[in-house]
């Protein structure tokens, strides 16, 4: 088995393991976590396709992934923090105000 | 000989880690509690930061370990330990999604694997150069990259200005 392809399947193993996660659970952070988890399976592709072709842009760009998972985080964790306290539940399902 | 040892000793650490890795996002789903599938993400991401520093990249597992587990996690351990509400969603772990996102997710990785085993050129042997360094890495990002990192900066100014902004909605409507 090539290293490559091994490290691709695993990566995209957590890829849809996340995907999976914020279809299935019901806990908002669970959710918030399983998206983290997602970009995780994309780094580590990223990662592997630059040590193979040598260049430093696959880098780079897991660089700005991580920038922006930090600022997902940064602006999730208070709408979480707001929508807990106005509904006093992290179940996702209570969170129906759009449906109309 | 050794040289065989020390390749073979790789190759294992790294379907080790990859396993632990694996292992550590099957337990995220199945675990009940937010805090403990908080320490499996954890654990995943310790098991991805060894696994590229096996592949040589070591400033990506440094800022892997500092950036994702040091901050954005912590900061994620902060909010269960805020939130920990025991809620129906504690009681009942899964949505009704269960089997449709469990069926829609095996076909979707069955595809991508299939895809990735089929079309991926494999590199012959000893072809793989040596792997960049800090070095070569920062004079690329500052070089060539310059915009982007601008960019970026705005954006975390953004996300933070934002999230003030969201805390400051709910101080205004309490009063």
């Amino acid at each position: 088995m090539d290293k490559v392809q091994l490290l691709v399947s695993v990566s995209l193993a957590l890829f849809a393991l996340g995907l999976l996660g914020v279809i299935v659970r019901r806990n908002v952070l669970v959710m918030l976590m399983c998206m983290e988890l997602m970009l995780n399976g994309v780094n580590l592709s990223l990662v592997t396709f630059a040590q193979q072709t040598d260049s430093t842009a696959g880098a780079v760009l897991v660089f700005l992934i991580f920038v922006v998972a930090a600022a997902e985080i940064a602006i999730a964790i208070p709408i979480v923090l707001l929508l807990a306290r106005n509904k006093h539940t992290l179940d996702l399902s209570a969170y129906t105000d759009l449906k109309g | 000989m050794i040289d065989s040892l020390l390749a073979y000793l790789d190759t294992l650490f790294l379907v080790l880690f990859a396993g632990g890795a694996l292992v550590g996002a099957v337990l995220m789903l199945v675990l009940r509690a937010p805090m403990r599938v908080a320490l499996a993400l954890i654990a995943t991401m310790v098991c991805l930061a060894a696994i590229y520093g096996l592949l040589g990249v070591h400033f990506i597992a440094a800022f892997q370990v500092l950036i994702y587990v040091g901050a954005v996690m912590v900061f994620m351990v902060y909010a269960i330990m805020l939130l920990d509400v025991r809620d129906p969603s504690f009681v009942g772990r899964f949505s009704r999604l269960l089997v449709p996102g469990v069926a829609g997710a095996l076909a979707l990785l069955g595809v991508l694997v299939y895809a990735a085993w089929t079309d991926l050129p494999t590199l012959p042997e000893g072809s793989r150069t040596a792997a960049f360094g800090l070095r070569e890495f920062s004079a690329t990002f500052l070089n060539e990259y310059w915009l982007h990192f601008e960019l970026v900066s705005i954006l975390l100014v953004a996300a933070v200005v934002a999230a003030i902004a969201v805390i400051g909605v709910n101080r205004g409507e309490r009063g």
